[in-house]
């Protein structure tokens, strides 16, 4: 698959070769030629996996200043070219100046938190559409309600952090709610460590999510440590964990939804420790690979380019929307809304 | 399929982490030096701590001779452990199982360093792991070891009302270190020569500078 999008270009079809002809990249399967894009309006080259690069454009993408990332084929950043003029150091600045200015951080903050709770909400009204009100679906749903009407009136980043925390409990209070098996239960979070199947399953899909989000984040050079929404720590993706905020619900509880509701997952993939932490086990890790793997592949409509994404770019997407906005470039930074 | 090794990280959902659990490991390395705790825990100079070990080591056996088990009682390895009134988090290497309470098997942490400080820490980290298997088990658990590899044998540690509440002030001592912005200075003394951190940590370069400026 090959999608350009923000004039950067996102290769994930295995086994292809780019190369440089004249002033155009050719994407190559065998001696068939599949895409030339001309190399005058590219601004980076993302690749995935097994996709073969020709020295000449690579040399070519140093020094027009296109930037070139790869990545594994399941999404794990591993590497950048970095040519000789690169906006990293400047994208880097504006971060950590946005860090140090508490309007710029919350404001960040607060469309991250925007974007869960949009999100969230979806997934609830789903919920009710396909089998009916439960006393806690209304009331997370009402709960969403007001934390987007209380969001905008945040005045620190404890309030915007109260405001999700709030939603975010009464998601969960309904969570088991959206089980429709019997073979499993929620009763509500816990994660260090879980300590039933469903928490482990939603542990183990975030992580996986985590990982796509810290990736897209380096390779648009951005540091994904500096977060705004969540405290800073070594060692932890903070800005991952802002941005993958807007993909939980919509993307990682629902995965663990349906790998749940149609019986992909049983129990015989779960492994119980006496004292109570519960964890998938190495089928069980195949499995919901597989299925985010699939996910990936997957597209949607975008909703502000109007045209099918595969759902793996979504990470990529919002993080180039983000260096821009801290470069100045756009005056706001839209979170990413499912529909 | 690459994925499995990635899941060392973890997808925190409290945004404020303020309720984030210690690892019990740090205690052990808070009783050795505060300044190594600070440089694993606020630097990030992570070592063999709970957050880059725990996906690594879930399955992997711990290696006790057989003949250092107790015979005929249930062994459980790796075993995670928690303690949500305490906020710590962390594996126990092993834990015997005998007529079902528990009794945690510590390796000995460290072992380059000096013996007496070594065998503080190991206490500590074991009272840590013995305080939350007390609370998953809803048990009293009275007893552990300690186990060295270098003299292969194991020495049995009682959970006095002293270890325990060396072991609490302990953690107080952690979480006090974590709200701080800066270093605990150098111990510079014995200890160093022995800490792995020691190249990170450079505890002689105050006094060097001191000389350097002393000498114009
Ligand atoms: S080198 Fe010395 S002062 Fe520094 S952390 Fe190690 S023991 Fe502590």
């Amino acid at each position: 698959m090959v999608s350009e999008l923000l004039n950067t270009l996102y290769v994930q079809t295995q086994g292809v070769y780019l190369r440089l002809e004249g002033d155009t990249l050719r994407i190559q399967h065998e001696e068939i030629t599949l895409r030339n894009v001309p190399l005058h309006h590219l601004g980076g080259l993302v690749v995935f996996g097994n996709v073969l690069i020709s020295p000449f454009l690579l040399q070519r993408c140093a020094q027009d200043g296109i930037e070139v990332a790869w990545f594994t084929e399941s999404g794990r950043f591993f590497g950048r070219l970095a040519p000789p003029v690169s906006g990293n150091v400047l994208l880097r600045q504006a971060q950590y100046r946005a860090l140090d200015t508490p309007s710029t951080r919350l404001y960040l903050a607060g469309r991250f938190v925007e974007g869960k709770l949009r999100n969230s909400r979806l997934v609830l009204q789903r919920a009710v559409r396909e089998r009916g009100e439960t006393e806690a679906l209304v009331r997370a749903l009402a709960e969403h309600e007001a934390a987007l009407r209380a969001l905008p009136q945040a005045r620190s980043l404890d309030e915007v952090r109260g405001v999700e925390g709030n939603a975010a409990s009464a998601y969960f209070a309904a969570f088991g709610d959206l089980l429709l098996t019997e073979d499993f239960s929620f009763n509500g979070r816990n994660k260090r460590p879980p300590r039933d199947p469903v928490n482990a399953l939603l542990g183990f899909v975030y992580a996986l999510l985590l990982t796509q989000c810290t990736a897209a984040l380096e390779g648009v050079g951005l540091d994904p440590q500096g977060g705004f929404l969540h405290a800073l720590r070594p060692g932890r993706n903070a800005l991952a964990l802002d941005l993958m905020e807007e993909f939980r619900a919509w993307w990682a509880d629902r995965l663990a939804l349906t790998l749940l509701n149609r019986k992909q997952l049983t129990r015989k993939h779960f492994e119980e420790r006496p004292g109570g932490a519960v964890f998938l086990n190495e089928e069980g890790r195949k499995v919901v690979i597989t299925a985010f793997q699939n996910r990936r592949q997957e597209t949607v409509q975008h909703p502000l380019f109007k045209e099918p994404v595969p759902v793996g770019l979504l990470p990529h997407i919002q993080a180039r929307l983000l260096a821009r906005y801290l470069r100045g470039d756009l005056p706001q930074y839209p979170p990413f809304l499912a529909r | 399929m690459d994925g499995e090794d990635e899941l060392l990280t973890e997808a925190l959902e409290d945004p404020g982490g303020s309720q984030e659990p210690l690892p019990i490991s740090a205690l052990a390395q808070y009783t050795y030096c505060p300044r190594r705790a600070a440089l694993i825990l606020l630097e990030g100079e992570w070592e063999d701590n709970e957050y880059t070990l725990r996906g690594a080591r879930a399955h992997e056996e711990v290696d006790l001779p057989e003949g250092l088990l107790r015979e005929g009682v249930r062994v459980e390895r790796a075993l995670p452990l928690w303690s949500e009134r305490l906020g710590l988090v962390g594996r126990a290497d092993v834990v015997e199982f005998l007529e079902g309470v528990p009794y945690p098997v510590e390796h000995k942490v460290g072992r380059r360093w000096p013996r007496e400080l070594a065998q503080r820490a190991a206490e500590v980290q074991l009272c840590a792991q013995a305080l939350c298997l007390e609370e998953m088990f809803g048990l009293s658990v009275p007893v552990g070891a300690i186990f060295s590899r270098a003299e292969r044998r194991r020495r049995e540690v009682a959970f006095t009302p002293g270890l325990r509440a060396a072991t609490l002030a302990t953690l107080e001592a952690l979480r006090a270190l974590l709200g701080q912005e800066r270093l605990p200075p150098p111990a510079a003394d014995a200890r160093c020569k022995h800490c792995s951190l020691l190249a990170v940590c450079m505890p002689h370069l105050p006094e060097a500078l001191k000389g350097l400026e002393d000498g114009l």
